[in-house]
């Protein structure tokens, strides 16, 4: 037996709760140039983690996502204008304490990366980022708001980021908070009392397709154990597992969320992407706009569609994706066995022209064409609950 | 778990149970272990020629692909069936319920140049100080 993935021998970055990781038992791997858990064997690995989070609720340490403050440097509306040059989603139709998903384009109307932005305060956002890009990202943004008076700051080492997801992540996130959880609707966020931390940004976020939260604490060893902790032991009722990036990646395929480096990169625009809803024409001028326009113009050559495999057969990233007359036409972009739906399942790009539900594609599955067929996405949508009121769309 | 003190073990992880020609072959506690929940196999048909080194089987987890290489070279007089629809057998029960393929072998004795159950405890015991380093 042989693993597919290379051993890696540079450094890898840790986050803060890298020896808690190690304590229990998760297996390690080298995500982006971070050292992270993909899964925790000893409480029961990636399919216990993936329906704790659908069932139950789960905590992710993802402190290795990156955070970029943007702040007005005294004129009004200035980081409001800085974030509207580098960001795809209408930022000033954010009220404060609101957020949304966007994303930062190149000229070429490609991907710099996807980020959530959160309105802080009146002039004042808070860009979350993929770790693999945060450097790139940083400097992008520092490069992109040159002429604009607004003070660009990287506090991605400053927050360990803990999300806690699940149906049951506002009852178990309540116990430790004097926060209201109830009253914040979906992609809004607060600041209050997280175990005895003051003024804590919790945000109703996630990256799984299931109700939850995201909070951002002091990145301090201890502090950042002492609120995992705490997390774990009053999700003990609710049967809480720690999950990895395992469960992550299964979770957001089945939400159909985008993925950096697959769904979305610096060679697909965002009509291929299908994120139209999450790019605002209209708002003037921002940094890809104009390529968009010309991509809009010239027509599109290829989108972004669900598989389910009809075959015997995972498809996986960036298998080959062919016509029924063996023409090679596509490609996966991520793939994997869904533990909701017990299939297997896959985003690919194909051409517009083979959309259509039910169309069958083939996936070069090894020395084998493999069937599968156009499916309706997401694949997996959680029950809407009237208490729970839902504002933007997730992607 | 412990490691059948008669079986032969690759350095890719696959043990070897040979029994005059016929050897049965499967990935050990260890592989499985590294894999994670197993969710599907590929075997070779019976009847295929399999050869020494080469990849004749895949297993997956959720996470990973993993080729299944072959110790020894052959023809495939069975494979394991049941692991289709109960592919976690092999996390089960890997160096028993979870064999994949057993093989009329060629040549028995290229199978006494694999390591034995000694040599294969330290080999992994010196992987995983690797992993930890």
């Amino acid at each position: 037996m042989e693993s597919v993935t290379t051993p890696f021998i540079t450094e890898l970055q840790k986050t803060p709760l890298n020896a808690v990781h190690r304590r229990l038992g998760a297996k390690m791997v080298n995500f982006g140039g971070w050292d992270m858990p993909v899964e925790y064997p000893a409480s029961g690995g990636l399919v216990a983690e993936h329906k704790a989070v659908r069932t139950g609720v789960g905590v992710f340490d993802v402190s290795h996502m990156g955070d970029i403050r943007i702040r007005g440097g005294g004129g009004t509306g200035s980081a409001l204008a800085a974030v509207q040059h580098i960001s795809m989603n209408d930022a000033s139709k954010l009220s404060i304490g609101q957020a949304h998903y966007s994303a930062m384009l190149y000229p070429e109307g490609t991907f710099v990366d996807d980020v959530i932005v959160h309105r802080l305060g009146e002039d004042d956002y808070l860009l979350v980022i993929n770790a693999g890009t945060r450097e790139k990202d940083v400097s992008w943004v520092r490069e992109n708001t040159k002429g604009i008076d607004c003070l660009v700051e990287d506090l991605s080492d400053a927050y360990t980021q803990l999300a806690i997801q699940g149906p049951r992540a506002l009852e178990l996130l309540q116990k430790l908070t004097d926060a209201d959880l109830g009253i914040i609707k979906n992609y809004w966020f607060t600041h209050g009392t997280v175990s005895g931390l003051k003024s804590t940004l919790i945000a109703r976020t996630g990256y799984t397709g299931e109700d939850g939260f995201e909070i951002y604490v002091p990145s301090d060893a201890r502090t950042s154990e002492m609120v995992w902790n705490k997390v774990l032991e009053a999700g003990r009722g609710f049967g809480i597992l720690p999950c990895g990036l395992g469960a992550r990646n299964t979770l957001r395929l089945e939400a159909k969320m985008a993925l950096y480096g697959h769904e979305i990169s610096d060679k697909i625009n965002v009509w291929e992407a299908g994120l139209d809803r999450y790019c605002k024409m209209e708002k003037g001028d921002f940094i890809g706009r104009e390529a968009l326009l010309r991509a809009k113009a010239a027509g599109q050559t290829r989108a972004l569609v669900g598989l389910e495999m009809v075959d015997r057969g995972i498809a996986r990233d960036e298998y080959c994706c062919s016509n029924e007359s063996g023409e090679v036409i596509g490609v996966v972009t991520s793939g994997s066995p869904s533990p909701t739906l017990s299939k297997n399942i896959a985003l690919a790009y194909v051409p517009p022209a083979m959309t259509a539900l039910g169309t069958p594609i083939y996936v070069q599955i090894r020395a084998q064409k493999s069937k599968a067929q156009v499916v309706r996405t997401p694949f997996y949508k959680r029950a809407k609950k009237a208490a729970a009121p839902e504002a933007a769309a997730k992607v | 778990m412990a490691y059948p003190a008669n079986y032969r073990y690759t350095k890719e992880h696959e043990w070897v149970d040979l029994k005059g020609d016929l050897a049965a072959i499967g990935i050990t506690d260890y592989a499985q272990h590294e894999l994670g929940d197993v969710v599907f196999v590929e075997l070779p048909k019976v009847g295929s020629k399999i050869e020494a080194g080469k990849t004749f089987g895949t297993v997956e987890s959720v996470k990973a692909v993993s080729d299944i290489y072959a110790p020894a070279s052959g023809e495939v007089v069975e494979a394991n069936e049941v692991l289709h629809n109960t592919p976690e057998k092999i996390n089960t029960d890997p160096h028993g319920a979870g064999w994949l393929i057993k093989v009329r072998l060629a040549n028995p004795s290229e199978v006494s140049g694999l390591m034995d159950t000694a040599a294969y405890e330290a080999y992994i015991a010196s992987q995983s100080k690797e992993a930890s380093a």
